[in-house]
């Protein structure tokens, strides 16, 4: 019974929230137009289903070509990086840079160069999100076992050896674990750049709602981005459980 | 061949001096320290903790280079990482991710002319750990991964990887230390055991002088930072040696012995 309970405890939380707010509303007698209890987007959902799922879908395959584009720049660049240290003392202070530009000011440029569209989405998702691809990567690779590494090497390994055998292995759970992280900052590239200049997608949507004011089909569109995020985040955290199951099994550092 | 082996050792360190930069300004490890190993001779070498004896195993397996002195193996000098050697260190770091046997396997991975022939002859090879594992006692636990297993186990698959590709010289940086004393002691025998068959040259770094005195040949007595070796002993207990050994006067005397003399150089 008590099992029960807790594995159901997500079931009713949300549910609670959710009459929380609408009881709210309707006690409080908030004006819809500030915020639409939860029965009045349902009734927004279900009126505009069909301009919903498209914009759901445009947003939806920009954010995993952005996200797609980030794992394979990130695992590239993570490799390189956690090569050599070098390079990782060369490069990280661009990256950091890079990093800290709010990603919301790189859409103009990109608008201009590649025009309104899903170019600018795409591009934004996958620069807001390769950077814990990145640094996850070269973590995984510099925290190698410095005695590992002396035993490889006392067998003559090289250093490509060293990299095949343990380096990259070792790293999957840290990359793993970082698409986590990269494919909800996708979807936040995605939406943003959407919002800002777009003409689909459910950032452009929200936009066209409120300057319409139709509140209810805003929070609609939002209720859309919520679980649409929870479920890529959900997939990626099951293909991390999945994948490196040996990772949580042993720690990587215990000593005997 | 051999008796020039003899005089200048299968190991040879002559007067090596190794500095390196530690996290406030250098730090001088080995001061002139000079050591020989005979081939297939059991070496220890004990110390006073921080007094440079992993950086020997690295100088003697070629990573890092001695300022000053030089090292040789077989006569040759030594200017680049060896290729025959087997290391086992305290932490056993097997890799998670692969069973026993295939943690056991991967020197042969590496090592010609192993490299070039394991894909093919990959049966032949598993055969071969399987057997190794069974020496130390790991039979039927080639399959299981290595957090399945016990730290003493785990220490067992360690030995048995730094052996697989039969080197010349095993190097062991403290490798029992983290066991309980009952594992430590089977352990001492399976590496007695291993050592008697198969007849490598053997580097113990350790700082338990019981373990010392059991195993080695000759013990090495290293002083504190900057280290060289101050003493040399041999110990002169009949093989093959049984664990009851440790319980009779005259070792009870040589471990007082290495102890006041490592007394003596920690004052120093």
């Amino acid at each position: 019974m008590n099992a029960t309970l807790e594995r159901l405890s997500p079931l009713w939380f949300t549910l609670g929230m959710f009459l929380v707010w609408e009881a709210a509303c309707r006690l409080l007698k908030i004006d819809p137009f500030i915020l639409p209890a939860p029965s009045q987007i349902a009734g927004a959902i279900a009126q505009y289903w069909r301009p919903l799922m498209r914009h759901s879908f445009v947003t939806l395959w920009t954010t995993v070509a952005g996200f797609a584009l980030a794992v394979a720049f990130g695992v590239i660049l993570g490799l390189i990086v956690g090569w050599s240290r070098t390079i990782y003392r060369g490069l990280y202070p661009v990256m950091i840079g890079f990093n800290s530009i709010p990603k919301v000011a790189v859409v103009p440029i990109l608008v201009i160069w590649f025009g309104i569209g899903e170019v600018p989405a795409i591009l934004t998702a996958f620069l807001i999100s390769f950077f814990p691809v990145v640094v996850n990567v070269a973590t995984g690779l510099a925290t190698m076992e410095p005695e590992l590494e002396d035993v490889l090497r006392a067998l003559g390994a090289r250093k490509m050896d060293i990299m095949l055998k343990v380096g990259i292995p070792r790293t999957q759970p840290y990359l793993f674990a970082s698409l986590k992280v990269a494919i909800t900052l996708a979807f936040v590239g995605a939406v943003v750049s959407e919002t800002i200049a777009a003409n689909a997608g459910l950032g452009f949507l929200m936009a066209q709602a409120g300057s319409n004011f139709q509140m209810p089909l805003v929070f609609a569109g939002l209720m859309m981005l919520a679980v649409e995020g929870i479920a890529m985040y959900a997939v990626f955290a099951l293909v991390d459980k999945r994948m490196t199951r040996w990772a949580f099994r042993s720690s990587l550092s215990a000593a005997g | 061949m051999d008796e020039a082996q003899g005089v200048t050792g299968f190991v040879a360190i002559d007067g090596v001096t190794l500095a390196y930069r530690g996290a406030s300004g250098p730090v001088t490890a080995l001061s002139g320290a000079s050591l020989k190993v005979a081939r297939g001779e059991f070496a220890a070498v004990v110390g006073p903790s921080g007094c440079g004896k992993s950086t020997l195993m690295k100088l003697v397996t070629g990573l890092v280079r001695p300022n000053q002195g030089s090292v040789a193996l077989e006569g040759r000098a030594v200017d680049g990482p060896v290729k025959m050697a087997g290391m086992a260190f305290q932490n056993p770091n097997l890799l998670p991710w692969r069973t026993v046997l295939d943690n056991v396997l991967l020197p042969l991975e590496i090592v010609e002319p192993h490299r070039r022939r394991f894909r093919a002859e990959k049966a032949k090879y598993r055969a071969m750990g399987e057997q190794l594992l069974s020496t130390v006692g790991l039979d039927g636990f080639g399959q299981r991964f290595p957090w399945e297993l016990s730290g003493g186990m785990q220490q067992r698959a360690s030995l048995c990887r730094a052996l697989i590709h039969e080197p010349a010289l095993l190097m062991l940086d403290e490798p029992f230390a983290a066991l309980d004393a009952f594992t430590r002691e089977e352990l001492w025998c399976v590496l007695r055991d291993l050592w008697q068959k198969i007849g490598f040259t053997v580097i113990l770094v350790t700082h338990d002088l019981r373990e010392a005195a059991f195993l080695a040949d000759t013990i090495h007595v290293m002083s504190a930072r900057p280290g060289r070796i101050v003493a040399s002993r041999t110990v002169d207990l009949p093989r093959p040696r049984e664990l009851a050994v440790c319980y009779e006067p005259r070792f009870t005397a040589l471990v007082h012995e290495l102890r006041d003399k490592i007394a003596e150089v920690r004052q120093a």
